[in-house]
């Protein structure tokens, strides 16, 4: 090669090195920020999965899709509520679609898929449904955090405590046969032993049980103070129907998870529902300006009181738009942007007061203890009675401490022994 | 004969210049659709030959893909160790589903499968401290030297080609031949003095086999596993995609998994009202194809060319 040429050939390439880099960079900022959302729209939890992508977008749509200095572009896909087609979109929407991060899934099996999946490449991924505790304790992955979402075990620890100091002595838990009835009934049953109770029997039954009389005579009989149902989806409705039509309705008190009587159920419920007391962050018929307002825009936007799906969802992307702004609009730094999630503190929020995550990845917030009540138009919702400050996942126990027992699950239900 | 040698090479060609021309999610897509045909294909061994339809390959499938999550995730096995189990294990699934299975045809057939197929669900569901219940497991179990995507895609290949080699072979062998004659008619198969049991048994075995190491592809390829692994609907897919391509053909079970796969990410991308299309599609498919998409293309081809006699 002759010198000249070379010298030319060298200038050229370092000239279009240099001019490419910087606007290339440039023209990556420019564009839109890209959200995954998995969702299941089609499956046995479809009818959630609507709500969830509608809450979702409702946010986007009050702030006028832009967030950062960046416009919003939210990529749906539906995961069937199948955790293998969870997989394959979540592949898709970050190897195709090339998006920024992920949001969503409902069903557990999906969201641990899906964590599993991000495990391995780091990309961003935001759960505000996904409750299996270990994914914010023992088996905790930095890029997954549950954003606006709650771990199974943090709501029913502080119903426990109330059932306490109301006065009940004896429980029977019934509960769908899976991690997430597990965790619920587990962090139920250890706090409410540990205050002086005692669990009479626990049930356990598979999910979508189209007739729970094998248990509710048994129940019947064991006479206790009150039972801990913890269904969701169809099982909660069909439970709620069925306690009320074996007359126990108003002879033993009902505490159920905060699933069974969400919106999603009760909108389809009568009287069987009303005087069911639940716990958890999100309550529909609080009176508090931030939460008032998503409650009311989003009935007048889809005809009807948000669930647990919506709300999540809808506080997640603001929680996201904090973010967001915090650093510019730069999420192609990841290492930042996970930060900057991690530090928001979220306040005018539906959540409620100012709400920040713990250094697990797992928000921090105040409970209710809710009550299914009538609206003056007639329809039901859930009032609180009562509320418990500054809820984190591990209630008044130590973290590590904590962590050092194992995952609750059929055999272990953190039950002491009296 | 030379024209299918160039049709060969090309599609040869074609399929090893993938992890090339589409790098990405799409090379995933590809290893996908060769597993799922592997799977497909073991289902066309038993249904296109000996006549027999299975519901109950997903379980099987599924079986090999828990037992390979199993011993790498929870005991801490090593991963080559875990494939070879996972065929055992997918074996020794097929002998039990086979010799429930084999006294029976037709509808039967189907039903008994299924049955075999839902228990195998219902204790991948149930037995939590094992199969970790409704989450299933998860871990990468795929083994080093084949873990980037190009990398698994090539082995992918490599095993689906020997493996439709040697489903090829099986079929064509004069033991295949007694298959396609139990398909005619069992009875006289019987009076020719051929043990119509125990043929049925190996076939069902052989084709088990296969489908196992379709699933301990998928463990490789998914790192995960859950009920809906080996629930009725992964049967029932790798079922319709043996139909769209065409019973009875083995090539059919490739053009199948691609076409169906392909589709199913086609139209997702456009609709959510995708599964809706995707029935339509097999309707169509059962009213204008119902030899499938190859069988389709062999009637075509052989009503253009004119048939030249062997002297």
């Amino acid at each position: 090669m002759h010198r000249r040429s070379f010298l030319k050939a060298t200038a050229t390439s370092l000239f279009a090195m240099s001019s490419w880099a910087p606007h290339r960079a440039s023209a990556a900022e420019a564009g839109p920020i890209r959200i995954g959302l998995l969702s299941p729209l089609t499956g046995v939890i479809a009818a959630g999965g609507r709500e969830l992508v509608d809450g979702f977008n409702l946010y986007w749509e009050q702030i006028g899709h832009k967030a950062g200095g960046r416009a919003i572009e939210v990529v749906v896909e539906d995961d069937a509520s199948n955790p293998n087609t969870a997989l394959q979109k979540a592949r898709r929407l970050v190897e195709q679609r090339e998006v920024d991060m992920l949001v969503g899934d409902i069903l557990a099996n999906t969201g641990l898929a899906v964590a599993e999946y991000v495990k391995g490449n780091g990309v961003p991924y935001f759960i505000p449904v996904i409750a299996a505790d270990d994914l914010t304790q023992r088996k905790r992955i930095p890029n997954v955090i549950r954003i606006a979402g709650y771990s199974a075990s943090q709501s029913t620890r502080p119903l426990a405590d109330y059932a306490l100091k109301k006065g009940v002595r004896k429980v029977i838990t019934v509960s769908q046969d899976y991690t997430f009835g597990h965790e619920q009934c587990g962090g139920f049953c250890q706090v409410f032993t540990e205050g002086g109770g005692s669990v009479l029997q626990q049930f356990w039954h598979p999910l979508n049980t189209p007739d729970f009389s094998p248990y509710l005579p048994q129940i019947q009989s064991l006479q206790p103070d009150a039972v801990f149902a913890m269904e969701t989806g169809a099982d909660g409705s069909r439970f709620i129907q069925q306690w009320a039509n074996f007359g126990l309705k108003d002879k033993i008190q009902l505490f159920t998870s905060m699933n069974a009587t969400d919106q999603s159920i009760i909108r389809t419920l009568g009287p069987e529902a009303e005087g069911v007391i639940s716990a958890g962050h999100f309550c529909e018929g609080r009176d508090d300006g931030a939460n008032k307002k998503f409650v009311a825009d989003y009935e007048k936007a889809f005809g009807k009181l948000p669930s647990i799906y919506a709300f999540s969802h809808y506080s997640g992307a603001m929680w996201l738009a904090e973010a967001f702004k915090a650093i510019g609009g730069k999420v192609e730094d990841r290492p930042r942007f996970l930060e900057a999630v991690r530090n928001i503190k979220l306040s005018a929020s539906p959540l409620g007061r100012e709400v920040s995550l713990d250094k697990y990845g797992n928000p921090i917030y105040d409970i209710y203890i809710r009550k299914v009540a009538r609206r003056p138009d007639g329809k039901l919702w859930n009032v609180p009675v009562e509320e418990y400050r500054g809820v984190s996942q591990f209630w008044k126990y130590d973290p590590e401490q904590y962590m050092k027992q194992p995952s609750y699950s059929r055999e272990f239900q953190g039950i002491k022994k009296a | 004969m030379n024209r299918n040698a160039l049709v060969f090479a090309a599609v040869a060609a074609a399929l090893c210049a993938v992890p090339f021309a589409a790098p990405g999610y799409k090379t995933s897509l590809a290893t996908e659709m060769l597993i799922f045909a592997a799977l497909a294909m073991s289902i066309d061994v038993l249904a296109g030959y000996a006549g027999r339809t299975s519901l109950g390959h997903g379980a099987i499938f599924g079986i090999a893909a828990y037992v390979v999550l199993y011993y790498v995730t929870v005991a801490g096995g090593d991963p080559w160790v875990a494939a070879a189990l996972g065929l055992l294990a997918a074996t020794a699934a097929a002998i039990v589903f086979a010799l429930l299975a084999i006294r029976t045809s037709g509808v039967y057939f189907l039903l008994i499968t299924l049955a075999l197929g839902m228990i195998v669900w219902g204790i991948c569901l149930r037995w939590t401290s094992v199969t970790g219940g409704e989450n299933g497991l998860r871990g990468s179990v795929r083994p080093a030297p084949v873990a980037g995507p190009a990398a698994f895609y090539y082995f992918v290949l490599a095993a689906t080609a020997s493996m439709a080699f040697a489903m090829w072979r099986f079929v064509h062998s004069p033991f295949g031949l007694t298959l396609r004659g139990i398909r005619g008619s069992e009875s006289r198969m019987r009076t020719l003095g051929y043990d119509v049991s125990l043929h049925l048994f190996i076939g069902f075995v052989v084709s088990g086999f296969f489908a196992g190491a379709a699933g301990v592809l998928y463990a490789f390829f998914n790192s995960f596993a859950s009920p809906a692994t080996v629930a009725l609907a992964q049967s029932v897919a790798a079922l319709l995609m043996v139909l769209v391509g065409g019973v009875g053909t083995l090539v059919g079970s490739f053009v199948g998994s691609v076409a169906i796969i392909s589709l199913e990410n086609f139209v997702s991308f456009h609709t959510e009202r995708w599964p809706l299309v995707l029935g339509l599609v097999f309707i169509v498919t059962m009213i204008f194809a119902p030899e499938g998409l190859v069988g389709r293309a062999r009637l075509i081809l052989a009503r253009q060319t004119p048939q030249v006699r062997k002297p």
